[in-house]
């Protein structure tokens, strides 16, 4: 069972969730797809951490086979690539590795280097398998960590996974929830909040995933985002209140269910709400 | 000599766009026969890359001289490859600007900003 989790920016609590779910839960694996501010890992602290770097393939020229016809910044839909002073200049941190130009170059001037953009690191800690993708800075495009570590966990389709998502609605994040079996969209209570939630309501929907949200930081106030989800007809799986204790475990990287009963509580009952969800999904669509 | 400046609308008379790779139009001007022309910026909509096109653009058409309030890491990488120089130009209009660059009032432009990538995630 694989639940992605989203929100439309990031400290909206969406780490906050997948960890204290992965932890609640018996066994379970958790990988982080956010790989350009990854912080799971702060949290579950991993130990015996194994590593492995993503490359992918780039351009490279043969300016002695290069005549200068241009088929291949034509094709290039990112504007990789430049063609200045009878030279074919590649933007390494610009091209997302579509292979096309390589294709396209009926001069054969084009072939593909490797390059590496980020790492995949896979730890435990107690019952949790955890999994971590890294973007180095200025690349283009995390999808390629993003395929591979959802490859990575492929065999164990049937374990309880929390996915991680990147913040907002990027092709990124569609990645990260394109195999997920339902998707914890989590809110804040303000109008803004409500427009970040409006985004991966949007996303959801149109990659016709089953879905709930999560309330975050709760107060005795009217909430906006609840409004919008009655408004909407959106299940609401739980309400998670703001309150000093979870924000201090919370900023001292400590996982709030291990720290205390009605929390651990809290993300129990959230973690029976989302299997039940799940359950009932797998039965009427099967 | 020719130069390229990012402009808002067809006319000596805009100002000059804020941006450089997602300027609408370009304006041409040679300072020795002082005609002038304009051309759609086609990297207007593009899925990032804009400035690197916008060069390439602005390369092909013998520009020596790029008139522009800002740009980006990788479009200077290319202009330095294409020998084009950049200047800051300040806020008005196009042919303010023009005349401040005859005058010799404008300076190089010297910090650049890293690029978007159009995948800013939002
Ligand atoms: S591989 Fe694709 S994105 Fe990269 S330079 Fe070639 S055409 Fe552009
Ligand atoms: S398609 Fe090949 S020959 Fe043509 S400009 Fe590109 S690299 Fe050179």
């Amino acid at each position: 069972m694989r639940i992605a989790v989203l929100s439309g920016k990031g400290g909206t609590g969406k780490t906050l969730v997948s960890v204290n779910l992965a932890v609640a839960a018996k066994t379970s694996t958790y990988i982080d797809c956010d790989v350009e501010e990854p912080n799971g890992h702060l949290f579950l602290k991993p130990e015996g951490v194994q590593e492995e770097e993503i490359f992918v393939k780039i351009p490279k020229v043969n300016n002695e086979l290069c005549n200068g016809c241009r088929k291949c910044l034509d094709f290039c839909k990112f504007n990789a690539l430049a063609y200045i002073k009878n030279k074919l200049i590649v933007f390494d941190d610009v091209c997302h590795s579509c292979g096309g130009c390589s294709l396209v170059c009926p001069e054969k001037a084009l072939t593909e280097k490797e390059k590496v953009i980020g790492k995949v690191q896979k730890g435990t800690a107690d019952h949790v398998t955890i999994y971590t993708g890294i973007l180095n800075t200025g690349e283009a495009t995390g999808i390629p960590i993003i395929k591979k570590l959802l490859a990575a966990n492929n065999p164990q389709v049937d374990r309880l996974t929390l996915i991680d998502c990147p913040p907002g609605s990027a092709c990124i994040v569609m990645e990260s929830i394109k195999d997920a079996d339902y998707c914890i969209l989590v809110a804040e209570p303000t109008l803004f909040g409500v427009h970040n939630l409006d985004m991966v309501y949007e996303l959801v929907k149109l990659f016709n995933r089953p879905f709930g949200v999560v309330l975050n930081k709760c107060l005795e106030k009217e909430n906006p985002a609840e409004k919008f989800c009655l408004e909407k007809n959106i299940k609401i799986l739980g309400r998670i209140p703001f309150d000093n204790e979870l924000g201090t475990l919370n900023s001292n990287a400590e996982i709030a269910v291990n720290k205390n009963e009605k929390y651990r509580e809290l993300f129990s009952s959230l973690l029976d709400m989302v299997t039940k969800e799940v359950q009932h999904e797998t039965i009427t669509n099967p | 000599m020719k130069i390229a400046i990012p402009v808002d609308e067809k006319s000596l008379k805009s100002n000059v766009c804020a941006s450089f790779g997602r300027a609408p139009y370009f304006l041409f001007y040679n300072t020795v026969t002082k005609e002038s022309y304009y051309l759609d910026n086609t990297a207007v909509a593009s899925q990032g890359g804009a400035g690197i096109r916008a060069v390439q653009v602005i390369a092909d058409h013998g520009v020596k001289v790029l008139l522009t309030p800002r740009c980006g890491e990788n479009a200077e990488k290319v202009l330095s490859n294409a020998e084009v120089l950049i200047y800051k130009s300040t806020p008005g209009t196009a042919q303010e600007n023009i005349d401040a660059f005859i005058d010799e009032q404008l300076n190089l432009l010297s910090d650049f900003h890293a690029g978007f990538h159009g995948h800013g995630g939002n």
